[in-house]
């Protein structure tokens, strides 16, 4: 092996990259514009969900119960109704999510001490969102009912819970979502960039040109392997940069075995994209190949909704994934302060995705060659 | 008249011909439909079960057990008993299990002298939505146990305000009924703006465009001749995608097929235009590809309430997700399939999505005049 020559095509790699001013953009711009647009957007939190209210009594504690609500920043009440025809349109036409319904007899039954129930008719369309407002109404009933058995000298229920979040204290999505941004941004700009600079020369004929001079298959295979990893480290380090000072993420673990994290996973990364670039001729099949693989690397990494809740047979394939590694490394050292030693069993797998793609890409270049 | 019909036919004729001798096209239009349903439909859920719970009881008697069976019991979870708060910290860190339930070991006494015996939790809270979910689950499973314990010992529980809750359209609130219906948008996205624009693109780049403008046929002709065999293709995947829905994933539909029919039309009509439009402007594959992947189906699967609430983006997110077509066509599919046809909902994004047709096509037809350059 010759480091010279590595080194040359690997320069060379570059110049082509940079020369072209579209790709020059592409590596730049889509990713902090991704970053910005997805991060504000991604979020499971819920903010000022429209609510219509109907409230049928007139005591006091009926209005103690609505100002409550009222007063948190998860809803807004849009709309107060007289009338049991007035929920439908509302919920159908999605101007409400949630319709709030006191009886005549709330503030009554609360005095006299007999159960006050609040009729709650959710929109379950969007699932999640209904789950997380029903929770988030839950916690304006509970303290709701503490204040009011504290007030009127009556005992809380025998047993009360004192929860905790760690890692993410305010349970923000912004802090789940935006470290798992870095790393799909990661996956797209690399495995683009090595897949095309293959699929390139190749359907322009140079590939050929290239494998004539001295350069030998696995020399090509690494010079073509580093311009992807070293532009993934420098955008690794731009996104990581922007993460913390601009979205205040946090990065409470060790810095050291976070780029040990990053090497692995732009290795596995260049890894794949070589051997799906050994398999395609044109640019378009190029394209299309890594969209193929960057589709369900994405989506089975637990990016955007768990691992765990997959099923089984769903959960063995990502094993397959390094992304999915790679994510709980970056969440490892920004949320919960990891180190090497909580990191280890991510590293490995990574290393084996690596080596294993990077074997078979040279298998398959130097059986395509001859 | 009759004339520009046979032109038309012509195209139409040759462009199938060009899909159906290119197995990427076909496998793009009806593999990617199943893999991706399969995986989205499978892949993608918020549901949350058998959430591995660490369970410390310092003093185990009765009242402690019964409140540990009540989580051992619920579909929910999974426990694990550590003896020592400590063990089970460690195990919350190494990520084994997502929360902890701590039973102090004067839980007992506090509870049957009638002072508030406190129960500690802890869950790991990186992933917030799940991290929430998990919170809603142990409450509940708290309440219920509540619930049970004091009509055992012969009092009703004492909670002033209960929440008595109906959901509409999805009553198991299971993730799926809403997940399976949007991915249909995001599909048909995919084979509308990304195959169109890489397709297109290539004839630009390989120059059998300019072939086609030494013919008779008339720009209008040529862009109508290209679309036609492609909303063949993209409805061919979406009936496919609907089949799935309905037989796989036991999504109901509550609405007549052919409003679904028309709605999905209009949808792959713009989707195929900004596909189209793209080409035009690149006029080069690897551009084509990477701005379709950006403009189009990013934004429909994280821009279009496919997955996040639209209404709790900020203002500014919020006014970009107005440009985003998907977004019209997420709110319908969810309506039509789970709640039915209302119509306020249905024609006001269905009129969303023909106005950003009609200023799509005007685009389309300025910028794509016969010209050599």
């Amino acid at each position: 092996m010759n480091f010279l020559h590595i080194f040359a095509l690997a320069r060379k790699e570059f110049l082509a990259l940079m020369r072209d001013k579209r790709s020059r953009i592409i590596i730049i711009v889509p990713p902090i514009l991704q970053l910005f647009i997805f991060g504000f957007a991604a979020t499971y939190d819920l903010n000022d969900v429209p609510v219509a209210v109907y409230n049928e009594d007139s005591g006091g504690a009926s209005r103690e119960m609505l100002a409550r609500i009222e007063g948190s920043p998860h809803f807004s009440v849009l709309h107060e109704i007289s009338n049991d025809d007035e929920i439908a349109p509302l919920i159908d036409n999605r101007k409400v999510l949630l319709v709030i319904r006191l009886d005549q007899r709330f503030s009554a039954n609360l005095q006299r001490g007999d159960p006050a129930p609040l009729q709650l008719i959710i929109d379950g369309r969007n699932s999640n969102t209904a789950m997380t407002a029903l929770n988030y109404l839950r916690d304006v009933v509970l303290d709701f009912n503490r204040e009011w058995q504290r007030e009127h000298g009556q005992t809380g229920p025998p047993v009360k819970l004192e929860m905790r979040a760690w890692y993410n204290e305010n349970l923000q999505s912004q802090w789940f979502i935006v470290p798992g941004i870095v790393g799909s941004l990661m996956l797209v700009v690399t495995l683009l960039v090595t897949t095309l600079s293959v699929a390139r020369e190749r359907e322009q004929g140079t590939f050929d040109q290239l494998l004539v001079t001295p350069l030998r298959p696995v020399e090509i295979l690494i010079g073509k392997a580093i311009p992807g990893i070293v532009i993934g480290l420098l955008e690794a380090t731009l996104i990581i940069l922007l993460m913390v000072w601009f979205f205040d993420i946090p990065l409470r673990g060790s810095i050291p075995a976070l780029y040990l994290g990053i090497l692995l996973f732009l290795v596995a990364t260049v890894g794949v994209g070589l051997m799906i670039s050994s398999i395609c001729v044109t640019q378009q099949q190029a394209i299309l190949g890594a969209f193929l693989f960057i589709v369900p690397a994405v989506i089975l990494s637990g990016f955007t909704t768990p691992i765990a809740n997959m099923p089984e047979v769903v959960q063995w394939l990502t094993y397959l994934d390094p992304l999915r590694y790679f994510l709980v490394i970056v969440r490892g050292v920004t949320l919960e302060g990891d180190g090497f030693a909580l990191l280890l069993h991510q590293f490995w797998p990574m290393a084996i995705i690596g080596a294993v793609t990077l074997v078979l890409a040279a298998w398959l270049f130097r059986h395509r060659m001859s | 008249m009759r004339a520009s019909l046979r032109r038309l036919w012509g195209m139409i004729r040759k462009e199938s011909l060009q899909i159906l001798r290119d197995p990427s096209s076909i496998s793009i239009a009806f593999i990617m439909p199943v893999v991706l349903l399969l995986l989205f439909g499978y892949g993608v859920s918020l549901d949350a079960k058998n959430i591995p719970l660490g369970i410390v009881i310092e003093q185990p008697d009765t009242a402690a057990q019964s409140l540990a069976g009540a989580f051992d019991r619920s579909e929910f979870f999974h426990p694990q008993r550590f003896a020592a708060i400590q063990e089970a910290q460690q195990a919350l860190i190494e990520r084994r299990i997502d929360g902890i339930l701590w039973l102090r070991n004067d839980f007992s006494s506090r509870l049957l002298s009638g002072d508030e015996a406190p129960i500690g939790v802890f869950v790991n809270g990186v992933d917030s939505n799940q991290a929430n979910i998990t919170k809603g689950y142990i409450q509940g499973t708290w309440l219920a146990w509540l619930q049970h314990f004091s009509a055992a010992r012969g009092r009703a529980l004492d909670l002033p305000v209960s929440m008595e809750q109906r959901v509409w359209f999805n009553p198991a609130l299971s993730s799926h009924l809403f997940l399976v219906p949007g991915l249909i948008a995001i599909i048909m996205t995919m084979i509308g703006s990304l195959l169109t624009a890489m397709v297109v693109a290539r004839e630009w780049e390989r120059g059998t465009m300019e072939a086609l403008m030494v013919t008779p046929l008339r720009m209008g002709e040529m862009l109508i001749g290209k679309l036609i065999p492609y909303f063949m293709l993209g409805m061919g995947g979406m009936l496919l995608s609907v089949a799935m829905a309905l037989f796989l994933f036991n999504v109901p539909l509550l609405s007549p097929i052919w409003l679904l029919m028309l709605c999905s039309a209009l949808f792959m009509l713009v989707s195929l235009a900004i596909g189209l439009l793209i080409s035009i402007v690149t006029r080069n594959q690897f551009l084509a590809g990477q701005v379709a992947l950006v403009v189009s189906f990013l934004p429909s699967f994280l821009l279009s309430g496919f997955l996040f609430d639209i209404h709790s983006m900020p203002g500014w997110v919020q006014t970009i997700t107005y440009l985003v077509p998907a977004r019209y066509f997420v709110a319908i599919l969810q309506t039509l399939f789970l709640a039915g046809p209302v119509w306020p909902v249905v024609l006001a994004n269905a009129g969303a999505m023909l106005f950003m047709l009609l200023i799509l096509a005007t685009l389309v037809v300025k910028k794509s005049y016969k010209r050599l350059d």
